[in-house]
């Protein structure tokens, strides 16, 4: 049984794209046999953040014109033999695609693999309803601000209109020395606000940055990013994991760089 | 005024910040404007007016989830807050 995730969040810039990455990667790690797709048409990015730029021969809109069979705009990722990526069009625009489209591309894919997973673009116009026209479920990130988490309530209503209910929330860019000093909604704030239930919560970590500069999702590695998106990947196949101690690690890099600016 | 604002400097960011979220999306939610619930507000005082007296000044109404647990975004439910200063119907 494959079962069609959606990433999604409204706003742009909270970590759709970085979650989607980290979360197929980590699928794949497990065992699993994954296909992210990339429905930002016009504006992709999973591919660098993948780290498969290079290996772009056709896409999306190709395979949905019919100009190629899906399997040749499929790419097999360079770490993990059970993991594929169906990059976007860069040339094109959200109006290349319609929704029937994209159900129709997505049952033929769902016999071949356990978990397909769509990076959804910002905004709530036709590359929204493209992506979460075949969805089964939905992970919607936010981080913990105003803006963010008023789009996150806003998606979270259309998804349910579009019979989407199993739907669960990724909090990215956690600080919690701002939370402590009462400068950041804390992820208790989130959940009672937006009444979802809570799959992740992601540290600010600035290994982020610097995967994504690699191409190296860092899921899995023993970062707090790493291990949190880890984290997600089990409770997505249905495992009960404790929730980081996100305080464990920011107290110990504050300790950290605190003996650096003593020295 | 001032006081007000005192208060409202003591409160952490977070807090202020939490506040604002959850008035903001209980008329995102309900596509509801504050000019709309006062006049909806004026015409329950009006229609209410008509059989007994009641408090128009200290009256509130406002729409909210029902039952905590959940969206519930299909079931809002309006809330009438109306003091009743005689309850005597017949005039």
């Amino acid at each position: 049984m494959s079962e069609v995730i959606v990433v999604t969040s409204g706003k742009g810039g909270v970590g759709k794209t970085t979650t989607t990455a980290n979360v197929g990667t980590g699928l794949a790690a497990m065992g699993k046999k994954v296909i992210l797709i990339d429905t930002d048409i016009g504006l992709r990015n999973l591919d660098v953040v993948m780290g498969l730029e290079n290996r772009i021969v056709y896409n999306l809109v190709d395979v949905v014109e019919g100009n190629c069979r899906i399997k040749q705009a499929i790419i097999r990722d360079k770490r993990y033999p059970t993991l594929f990526l169906l990059p976007s069009a860069q040339t094109r625009d959200k109006s290349a695609v319609n929704p029937s489209q994209m159900v129709k591309m997505i049952g033929h894919l769902k016999d071949q693999f356990d978990y397909i997973i769509l990076d959804c673009p910002a905004g709530i116009e036709q590359g929204f309803q493209n992506a979460i026209a075949a969805a089964d479920r939905a992970l919607v990130v936010t981080t913990p601000e105003v803006s963010a988490i008023r789009d996150a309530d806003r998606i979270i209503g259309l998804l349910e209109a579009n019979e989407i209910h199993k739907i669960d929330l990724v909090i990215n860019r956690i600080r919690y020395d701002m939370i402590k000093r009462g400068d950041m909604m804390s992820s208790e704030d989130v959940v009672d606000i937006l009444s979802l239930p809570l799959i992740g919560m992601v540290p600010d970590d600035e290994n982020v940055v610097i995967a994504t500069n690699q191409g190296e999702p860092l899921v899995g590695s023993n970062t707090m990013a790493g291990k949190a998106y880890q984290n997600i990947c089990h409770r997505v196949l249905g495992r009960e994991v404790p929730f980081l101690d996100l305080e464990k690690g920011v107290s110990f890099w504050t300790r950290v760089s605190g003996i650096f600016h003593w020295s | 005024m001032i006081v007000f604002k005192n208060i409202l400097k003591r409160k952490s960011s977070r807090e202020i910040a939490k506040d604002r979220l959850k008035i903001l999306l209980i008329s995102d939610r309900v596509n509801c404007s504050p000019e709309m619930m006062e006049m909806i507000k004026d015409d329950i005082a009006k229609v209410i007016s008509k059989y007994m007296k009641i408090d128009t000044k200290s009256m509130e109404i406002q729409i909210t989830k029902t039952g905590s647990k959940g969206r519930s975004l299909k079931n809002p439910t309006l809330y009438a807050n109306i003091p009743i200063l005689d309850i005597n119907t017949t005039k």
